[in-house]
């Protein structure tokens, strides 16, 4: 996995043309680990980090009628001003497309920025929506009964791409909903590599 | 004219005559003939069939509320008289707090010719103590007494004055009639919706200390003592008030005291969830009063159990519970509420259920009835102390709802219920 | 009812553990919402809320409404008059033509114990309690329960003293349940004619005198003087109550550690809390205002929860579809 970041972080500098007001923006909940990670590497390559924030896009979800009981909402941070900013959304798995639209809504509300890019580690095809990563990590062809599942060493121990079918329970032994934020919590915090399991 | 009738195969219980016995019971023109072993049957005679029942003296019932005049949307003296009758009583004693107040002797001779209107249970009227109900001045007690009433009470309210309570002990005993007092200290119990204590904290309800009661209760024993009148405690609910009136009555004081079948089957729990239907005054206490109230019951403190059956419009419990009024029906669910919580856990027998329902209550009011003695009228009330129903409140007769009991499994149920020799009710014709 | 918390949020006294730790976290992600500058989440757009304050109130109902509009809901202002026994509608009718609206929730405030309950039990729309007579104010609990977990970390153990009219405070009764469920150790004071009878039964340690209550206390609770509440005078004056029960800087200094101030509002400043009290460095008085709307949004977001019947044909697994 660290290759395919190391490559996505080059490319994502080249898309932008340097770190210049460049925001590297995770979706929770993975998509913030793999955002922490480019941005450190792009600093080990630029000399300089991009900011960082995390984007938590549940209340924006389109389907929040349908899907039974309430998902848990996480944090949401977004590190000051980003009107004019080159915003870059990092997700680790693009499928549908309508996390990525909730998170452009989302980030509409906080300012608007000069650009906003996408970059994801999976693409899997299969968009309901005209969405379009700009970086992509790995193509991956699925067929509609099976899934992606991301995990990342931060939290889930270590990193692996795996492909399992659908309906199986998340790789990552009941992590993925729930779990993950701790009781004790100041109203503003920074998500950037934090291991808040 | 009547026919012969003949109750047959049951088991007899008197305690007027301390008879408990398989046998009939035979009535002849309105009179009791002959109740013991098997006996012969009259020509044309109908006979109901008993067995399996307990054929007993009517019961009484000293304490209900009738309505009529003022709320007839509620119920009416004949409702009422049919329904009491359902539930096994051959008389029922109307409170006067009607609408207007039966305080006098037209207003309680309409009472009497009502009842006899409604041929079912007999209707004793009870007139008012005061004026209006207003604590004032003494209503016309002898004209009262004249027209048909057979006690007096300003039920519905206390009497807050003591003088006033004290000048009705004395007034009344040229009459010979019992002074029934609701016992509730007004300035406790103000806006009090059910009984202070755990549950009343938990649900955010003011409520009503037993010292209300137990405060009025001393104070008319007090009086009873220096009048010598004849005092009875309308629906005891603490137990604190069973000690008063075991206190009084050791010292040979003219006190009585009734119990309601709800407050010796449900404690203040039964609030839970704000159901008006367990909204009552005076209010359902604890357990530890629902026991002492069982056993005062069993050794005779308290003497009597009347139902306070008070119907209230649907419409009116259907609201907020501060706001909604109390009391409950209970003249169809009586019997079985006190088989079912007193006689089934064995702390009191048949024979003083039927002491305390029929025996004692035609004593103490001075009332025709409570025995099967020959001569006597035919009031009888037969009984299947085993039946087991399932309370549906759609299916009284009496026009109200209000029961904390609906859908309760009870045990026991009036079968035949017969005044002056004629069958007032019988099951079957309800089970249609 | 996909909601964790069933139909209605009523009262904290039915709720687990479990359920408030859920309504406190959820709170969290939304106390940032009310940080932005655009303070407004599509997540109840289109959903029709109706405050029914049959009591006045403005801080409850406008807490209530930056919620419910924050959450992009529609929300419709009712002022309903007295009870069911004064002229107007009787609740039940209300009720009815609530639902025959078509109305997604409602939150109310009445003058009875029961109320909420009596219009959740007859309405299908979600039933959210902003107080019923003497029962229970839950938002209030909670919110109560979060700006302490913001200062102290754990509610287990913590030593919390409510002081006040406890006898007529549904604020004081959410309190106790929630605190009691999250494993704090709660104590009330005040003078008992304004204590309810039965409070030891409670499981509760009552103070006499509030200088003990503050040796004890990591927090107190100051409870409003209920002056409308009062059918008769329990106590002998306000200026007798301030000197004997008011918490007062000179009290507060006596004692020989710092004590967090809590007071559900509004406050009678100079009766049971003195101005430099309300105003000092030991007061959350404020953070309670703004965990109020958070707590809001967490309960409304959690209450209304998937429809049932197209939660069934739903195809995402709890990471969702991307």
């Amino acid at each position: 996995m660290d290759r395919t970041l190391r490559r996505m972080a080059d490319e994502i500098v080249e898309l932008h043309d340097g770190t210049e007001d460049l925001v590297l923006v995770g979706i929770q909940r993975r998509g913030v680990q793999l955002a922490s990670r480019i941005a450190r590497l792009i600093a080990e390559r630029e000399g300089e980090a991009p900011r960082l924030g995390a984007l938590d896009i549940t209340l924006y979800r389109d389907d929040l009628q349908t899907i039974g009981p309430r998902p848990v909402v996480g944090p949401t941070d977004i590190p000051g001003d980003i009107d004019g900013a080159r915003v870059v959304i990092v997700d680790d798995v693009l499928y549908t497309g309508r996390t990525v639209r909730a998170a452009l809504d989302e980030l509409a509300d906080f300012g608007r920025p000069a650009r906003i890019g996408l970059a994801v580690l999976i693409d899997r095809g299969g968009r309901e929506l005209p969405i379009h990563a700009d970086v992509v990590g790995k193509r991956v062809e699925l067929r509609r009964d099976q899934r992606v599942d991301v995990l990342v060493a931060e939290l889930d121990g270590a990193d692996s791409v795996v492909v399992v079918p659908k309906t199986a329970p998340p790789s990552d032994a009941g992590r993925a909903a729930g779990g993950g934020r701790s009781k004790k919590s100041p109203a503003r915090r920074s998500a950037a590599g934090e291991a808040s399991a | 004219m009547t026919r012969p009738l003949v109750l047959r195969g049951g088991r007899i219980i008197d305690p007027s005559q301390n008879l408990d016995v398989a046998g009939d019971v035979v009535v002849i023109d309105g009179k009791i003939v002959h109740a013991g072993p098997r006996g012969g049957v009259p020509d044309g005679a109908e006979i109901v069939d008993c067995t399996d029942a307990i054929v007993s003296p009517g019961f009484i019932d000293v304490h209900c509320h009738l309505r009529e005049p003022g709320r007839e949307d509620v119920e009416t003296i004949a409702t009422g008289a049919r329904a009491a009758a359902a539930g096994g009583f051959t008389a029922v004693c109307a409170m006067p707090n009607t609408d207007p107040v039966t305080d006098n002797q037209a207003a309680v001779g309409f009472v009497v010719r009502q009842g006899q209107k409604a041929n079912s249970a007999r209707v004793y009227p009870i007139g008012a103590i005061s004026v209006r109900q207003e604590g004032h001045a003494l209503a016309e007690v002898g004209e009262m007494v004249g027209a048909g009433a057979v006690a007096i009470s300003d039920d519905g309210r206390p009497v807050a004055s003591a003088q006033l309570m004290r000048t009705a002990l004395e007034y009344a005993r040229t009459f010979t009639i019992p002074v029934v007092d609701h016992c509730e200290e007004p300035t406790l119990a103000v806006g009090g919706a059910m009984n202070e204590g755990i549950v009343s904290a938990r649900l955010g309800l003011r409520g009503v200390p037993t010292e209300a009661e137990e405060i009025m209760v001393i104070r008319d024993i007090l009086l009873g003592r220096r009048t010598g009148g004849h005092i009875h405690i309308a629906h005891v609910s603490a137990k604190g008030s069973v000690e008063l009136i075991r206190w009084g009555k050791d010292r040979g004081i003219a006190v009585t005291a009734e119990v309601c079948p709800h407050h010796l089957s449900l404690t203040e729990n039964a609030v839970e969830g704000y159901d008006t239907n367990a909204k009552m005054n005076p209010p359902l206490r604890t357990a530890e009063d629902v026991a002492v109230l069982g056993e005062a019951v069993r050794d005779g403190t308290i003497d009597v159990i009347a139902t306070d059956h008070a119907p209230h419009h649907y419409d009116e419990k259907e609201r907020e519970f501060a706001d909604a009024p109390n009391g409950i029906v209970g003249f169809e669910t009586a019997l079985a509420v006190v088989v079912t919580s007193l006689v089934g856990p064995r702390i009191v027998d048949f024979a003083t259920l039927v002491e305390r329902m029929s025996v004692a209550p035609a004593r103490i009011f001075h009332l025709p009835g409570g025995s099967l003695a020959r001569g006597r009228p035919a009031d009888i009330t037969v009984f299947d102390p085993a039946r087991e129903w399932v309370v549906d409140p759609a299916q009284f007769l009496s026009k109200g709802r209000n029961t904390p009991y609906a859908g309760r499994k009870l045990r026991g149920r009036a079968i035949c219920t017969v005044v002056g020799g004629r069958i007032v009710y019988h099951i079957a014709a309800q089970e249609h | 009812m996909t909601s964790p918390l069933g139909k209605d949020l009523l009262a904290l006294e039915p709720l687990t553990p479990e359920q408030i730790g859920l309504i406190l976290d959820t709170a969290e992600p939304f106390k940032e919402i009310s940080e932005r500058a655009i303070k407004k989440v599509p997540t109840l757009r289109g959903s029709t809320i109706v405050n029914l304050f049959f009591e006045p109130s403005t801080r409850t109902r406008v807490s209530f409404e930056f919620a419910e509009k924050r959450l992009s809901a529609d929300t419709v202002n009712v002022a309903a008059s007295g009870s069911s026994v004064s002229k107007g509608e009787t609740l039940v009718d209300t009720a009815r033509n609530l639902e025959a609206m078509r109305i997604d929730m409602v939150v109310m405030r009445h003058g009875a114990s029961g109320a909420a309950q009596f219009l959740a039990q007859r309405i299908e729309s979600n039933v959210i309690n902003a107080g019923d007579g003497t029962h229970e104010h839950p938002t209030q609990g909670l919110l109560d329960l979060l700006t302490l977990r913001d200062h102290f970390g754990d509610l287990r153990g913590l030593r919390v003293c409510i002081v006040g009219d406890v006898l007529h405070s549904r604020v004081a009764r959410s309190n106790i349940w929630g605190l009691q469920k999250m494993g704090a150790d709660v104590a009330v004071c005040g003078p008992r004619s304004l204590l309810p009878n039965a409070i030891a039964e409670f499981g509760i340690t009552v103070f006499d005198r509030v200088e003990a209550a503050m040796e004890w206390a990591q927090a107190l609770n100051v409870l409003r003087l209920q002056l409308e509440r009062m059918t008769a005078g329990y106590i002998p004056s306000l200026r007798e109550y301030n000197r004997v029960f008011g918490v007062t800087r000179e009290r507060l200094e006596r004692a020989d550690h710092d004590i967090l101030i809590l007071h559900p509002g509004p406050m009678n400043r100079g009766v049971e809390i003195d101005s430099d009290v309300a105003d000092g460095p030991h007061s959350v008085i404020l953070n309670q205002v703004t965990n109020g709307v958070a707590i809001r949004m967490a309960v409304l977001y959690l209450l209304a929860g998937g429809r049932p019947e197209l939660a069934e044909t739903a195809k995402s697994t709890p990471g969702g579809e991307r």
